[in-house]
């Protein structure tokens, strides 16, 4: 493994020593990942293990409410981590993601050093306004100089525009940032990185290349039903069986928004406060409401599970 | 080892997946850290790193179980295997008990035993023979016919996996389980055919035949129906990514005019000195479409996909309208209004639309005719107008003068052609006579081409 070892060729470049890998094999991961309450696939499981194992950062793709950035909510927990995040937006910029000068403060060291000493030169002025007592450190810079261990969230980043993504490309490859006037900054350890994107726009070519990709979608009824007992507490085993089992017949219904898995949560959470121990059609209809937003998509489910043929 | 991954990973690239050298990387990198052995997640640890777009997964998978169908570590060898396809001789088993070995094993999600099942199912039915060079599906009719899955599903559903039948959604519940899980065993005799045929014949001339077509790369015309159904689901991601890039787009195109208020307000925090200059947003300048899609037969799957692709991103324009003809014309921008699902409209479309005025053969020259007079006024210089059809116009007269008309009205007039462009003029195709009058004609037979299309729109 050592010639190929990605890790070891990373720690290289960065002048670090070679971080021990957080996980001995996926199904660790998965247990890790139980422990605090996430409920992994296998797939999910096997794509952070490999994240950790290649150094890479994972770009996490899938509907709405299915626990991407729940995802690494759990890996931080699970690793005992502090978790960094970058809340991306249109118009999010580098002074925003990566670092800023705090020029007022500087414009304060200029004018208090005007008054107190006429004589200091402007290259010692210079040295001491670009140093790093007057840099703002945002999240990106942040996860990389921390020296505690980090999981860094760069979430939604299919919001930002597509030449904003550049900013990413340098961090996301090489674990450095480079500041013109400080020079480069490099990792002190390799953070895990996730990336979590709607798919609201393709992503480019780049930035994808330098990730390992993770579809979440839906999970399978068991899944689902282990999701919610383990997050509804009080639950009985068959509601939570037969709610799974209900949200999993309506995805497979052409619906114009389908229920996402914290929907799911939110309709297992009102039937058991009220007091409901069993799924029946007139208590589906009563709450289908949490379950589903639209007029027409509720009619549909109606027709589909509810009106006896 | 790298050879099978190298061959694997040029099949994706004949499948028109993106795979690039560093991703070849990755994905060597990766076979070192998980085991062959550990079938399913060594395929998700390979899909990560070369499949990053799940548009493409399906074919990924298929190409994956033709290339690692059943190898374990230290079998890579690429040919044809030798003579271990004789079935293992079990103890023959009457249809009945087979049966309920079988639903025994669905109630219990035993995989293994699942997976057994499935391969006893393919060496019992499906007949195989040696180098013949039929495709899976001949084998998998000749499997499914002899399992009767249907009574499979209602025994299963009798069991009450979900909870007791006292009402009717559990006892639908009950079902949909059933069906499931049947439908996931179905998978496994997929994969076990699979299996048995790059046994026989090596998995590059398996994959010559199993190949996937990519949703966008699909022929609309000739698609068949489970085809048309994947193109219906990859509608609705391609519109949301079409709508976000065009108003993207028209956001970025230019800033509006300097924000006085705003720039003065963000001087403060740096001593008034406006360091930071605001502008306000952009008025975004919309064009109007017009849409003019021939239903006629063959060509209608290519235009209600259309149809459906301009409504979804119907808010990227300032008006949208939609007119259908074959020998007549009707407006039918009202579905579209009436219903906020295009698959509805689509489908009152094919219904309701009042489209045939004498013997339902298209004719394109009376359409436009109709078309332009409909029209009348409510066309300005900012109007693009968007034509679907073949122009085979079944020998009636063209009259392009009324598109020349039309075009004297308008911004530009499209044609998108859904017909290889090599049948262009052949027979009564008449196109050559309306593209003088068009800004272009294009060939536009799958979504690729027209995601293409409709994003080059100025």
């Amino acid at each position: 493994m050592s010639a190929l070892d990605p890790r070891q060729a990373l720690a290289e470049r960065l002048g670090i020593e070679v971080p021990a890998p957080r996980f001995d094999s996926p199904a660790q991961v998965g247990d890790l990942l139980a422990g605090v309450d996430y409920l992994p696939s296998s797939e999910i499981a096997a794509v952070t293990f490999l994240a950790d194992r290649l150094a890479k950062p994972v770009l996490v793709e899938g509907p709405a409410g299915t626990g991407k950035t729940a995802l690494a909510a759990a890996v931080a927990a699970a690793t005992g981590s502090r978790l960094i995040r970058l809340q991306c937006y249109e118009g999010l910029d580098e002074s925003k993601a990566l670092y800023e000068w705090n020029y007022r403060k500087q414009l304060l060291r200029i004018q208090a050093g005007r008054r107190a000493d006429e004589t200091a030169s402007w290259s010692d002025l210079e040295e001491d306004i670009f140093s790093d007592d007057f840099l703002l450190t945002r999240p990106l810079l942040e996860a990389i100089t921390a020296p505690d261990p980090v999981v860094l969230l760069i979430d939604e980043v299919d919001r930002v525009e597509i030449e904003t993504e550049a900013l990413l490309l340098e961090i996301l490859s090489e674990y450095q940032v480079s500041i013109p006037e400080l020079g480069t900054v490099r990792a002190r350890q390799i953070p895990m990185v996730f990336l979590t994107s709607n798919a609201t726009r393709e992503l480019s070519e780049a930035l994808k290349r330098r990730c390992v990709f993770l579809h979440v979608g839906y999970p399978d009824p068991e899944r689902e039903r282990d999701i919610v007992t383990t997050r509804v507490p009080g639950i009985a085993t068959q509601l939570a069986t037969q709610i799974a089992q209900m949200v999993y017949s309506l995805r497979q219904l052409p619906l114009r928004k389908a229920p996402s898995v914290s929907e799911t949560l939110d309709w297992a959470r009102t039937l058991v406060i009220l007091g409901h121990e069993e799924l029946g059609p007139d208590v589906a209809a009563e709450t289908l409401h949490v379950l589903l937003k639209y007029q027409s998509d509720i009619a549909a489910a109606h027709e589909a599970l509810l009106s006896g043929e | 080892m790298f050879d099978l991954l190298s061959r694997f990973i040029a099949e994706l690239r004949r499948v028109g997946l993106p795979v690039s050298l560093s991703e070849h990387v990755d994905a060597a990198s990766a076979m070192e850290v998980i085991s062959i052995g550990e079938r399913e997640t060594f395929k998700s640890v390979l899909a990560a790193t070369l499949v990053k777009d799940s548009t493409y997964r399906d074919a990924f998978d298929t190409a994956f179980e033709v290339y690692f169908a059943g190898r374990q570590e230290g079998d890579l060898d690429l040919g044809p295997g030798g003579d271990s396809g004789t079935s293992p001789a079990g103890p023959e088993r009457s249809e009945k008990e087979w049966s309920e070995d079988l639903v025994d094993a669905l109630a219990e999600e035993n995989e293994p035993a699942l997976r057994d099942a499935a391969r006893g199912a393919v060496e019992r039915y499906a007949g195989f023979e040696r180098g013949r060079p039929v495709g899976g599906a001949y084998y998998r009719y000749r499997t499914l016919r002899h399992l009767d899955l249907d009574a499979v599903t209602e025994r299963l559903s009798a069991l009450e996996l979900i909870g007791p039948t006292d009402n009717e959604l559990v006892e639908k519940l009950n079902r949909d389980e059933a069906e499931r899980r049947v439908s996931h065993f179905e998978d496994l005799v997929d994969q076990a055919i699979l299996e048995r045929l790059v046994e026989d014949r090596g998995a590059e001339a398996v994959a010559d035949s199993t190949r996937e077509t990519l949703p966008e790369d699909v022929d609309v015309m000739h698609a068949t129906r489970d085809e048309l159904a994947d193109l219906e689901r990859a509608l609705a991601p391609l519109s949301r990514k079409l709508a976000s890039r065009l108003a993207r787009r028209r956001r970025r195109r230019r800033r509006g005019p300097l924000d006085m208020r705003h720039t003065v307000r963000a001087s403060l925090s740096t001593g008034g000195v406006p360091l930071d200059i605001k502008f306000r947003p952009p008025r975004p300048a919309k064009p109007d479409l017009v849409v003019l899609a021939d239903i006629s037969g063959s060509v209608a799957s290519f235009a209600r996909f259309t149809l459906h692709l301009v409504h979804a991103i119907s808010e990227e324009f300032s008006k949208v309208r939609s007119f259908v003809f074959v020998d007549g014309v009707d407006e039918v921008t009202r579905f579209f209004a009436e219903t906020d699902d295009p698959g509805v409209a689509a489908q009152r479309i094919a219904t309701e639309a009042d489209v045939v005025a004498f013997d339902g053969h298209s004719d394109y020259g009376r359409a436009l005719e109709r078309f332009v007079e409909m029209l009348g006024a409510d066309v300005t210089r900012r109007t693009t107008v968007l034509i679907l059809g073949d122009a085979r116009s079944n020998y009636h007269p063209a009259r392009p003068e009324f598109l020349a008309d039309l075009r004297e009205r308008v911004k530009a007039i499209y044609w998108l052609n859904p017909e290889p462009r090599g049948y262009w003029n052949s027979g009564d195709s008449v196109i050559a006579l309306y593209e003088p009058h068009c800004e272009e004609v294009l060939e536009c037979r799958t979504l690729r081409q027209l995601e293409e299309f409709v994003s080059s729109l100025p």
